[in-house]
């Protein structure tokens, strides 16, 4: 991976990583954006029948300095964190250093029914929700018999 | 695969009870040490902060809006709560520890008490 964990010392998400790694190593066909789990933001995806759910964990940043892009089907996550660590001449010593810091990118393939012209995201509690409504025509409809 | 088994048996945690373990960097100077952890999703009421003798334990609950009717799909944030502890040692003032929380990033400042605070020893020269 590129990026560090975003739960590094989580027993599940070490044990996740461990049966991704066999995954891929048993894996014929891998996708060729890599893993799909991992890396910063971390990323929660709901579904519902009238739209797509993305929630992106990325705390800390100026939402205006994040930037969200859907293109042909793909959203696209990026931005930058900066560092909070003293520069290395600083009279200071770092104990821990876990969290993420530096340019990050994400990619979601969004479902073929996705509407690139219905998208709305929001940036709260240092989470980045975009909602992608699906087009009426893919809704599910129940049809009457005569 | 039998529920049975051993391996398959719940564990002794209750699942209301897991937390995942937020990420932290921990930088220390002269004046103290200073604390930061990502905390996404916890509002601001959900954050607590508690020192109890020489524990702190940093607890949060996560708290999204979904629409009504979601299916979860895919989750790496897979449980609705961070916590993590850890032990302040004794020059520490546990008294003074400040907290700002901003969009989901704590960060905690925790001084030196007055006595532990580097002081210069001035050699004489005899």
């Amino acid at each position: 991976m590129f990026y560090r964990s975003l739960f590094p010392r989580d027993l599940v998400s070490e044990l996740d990583r461990l049966q991704r790694e066999m995954q891929q190593a048993y894996e014929f066909s891998p996708s060729i954006r890599g893993l799909a789990r991992g890396g910063f933001p971390a990323m929660n995806v709901g579904n519902t029948p009238h739209s797509v759910e993305i929630y992106a964990f990325a705390p800390g940043i100026d939402p205006a300095t994040i930037d969200v892009q859907l293109e042909k089907g793909v959203l696209t996550i990026a931005g930058e964190r900066a560092s909070v660590l003293p520069p290395q001449d600083a009279n200071a010593t770092v104990h821990i250093d876990e969290r993420f810091s530096g340019r990050f990118r994400r990619v979601v393939t969004l479902p073929d029914d996705a509407d690139p012209n219905a998208v709305s995201a929001k940036y709260r509690d240092g989470v980045l929700h975009v909602s992608v409504q699906r087009r009426q025509a893919a809704q599910p409809r129940r049809i009457s018999i005569e | 695969m039998n529920d049975n088994t051993n391996v398959t048996r719940k564990p002794e945690t209750p699942a209301s009870d897991m937390a995942l373990m937020p990420p932290v960097d921990v930088i220390e100077d002269a004046g103290g040490i200073t604390l930061y952890a990502d905390l996404p999703g916890v509002p601001k009421d959900r954050l607590s902060l508690l020192v109890e003798g020489d524990t702190l334990t940093i607890e949060g609950e996560v708290s999204l809006v979904a629409p009504e009717g979601m299916e979860s799909v895919h989750a790496e944030v897979s449980l609705p709560r961070y916590r993590r502890v850890f032990k302040l040692s004794k020059e520490l003032d546990a008294n003074k520890v400040s907290a700002e929380f901003n969009q989901g990033a704590l960060k905690l400042r925790i001084p030196k008490a007055e006595h532990a605070q580097p002081r210069k020893i001035e050699i004489a020269v005899a």
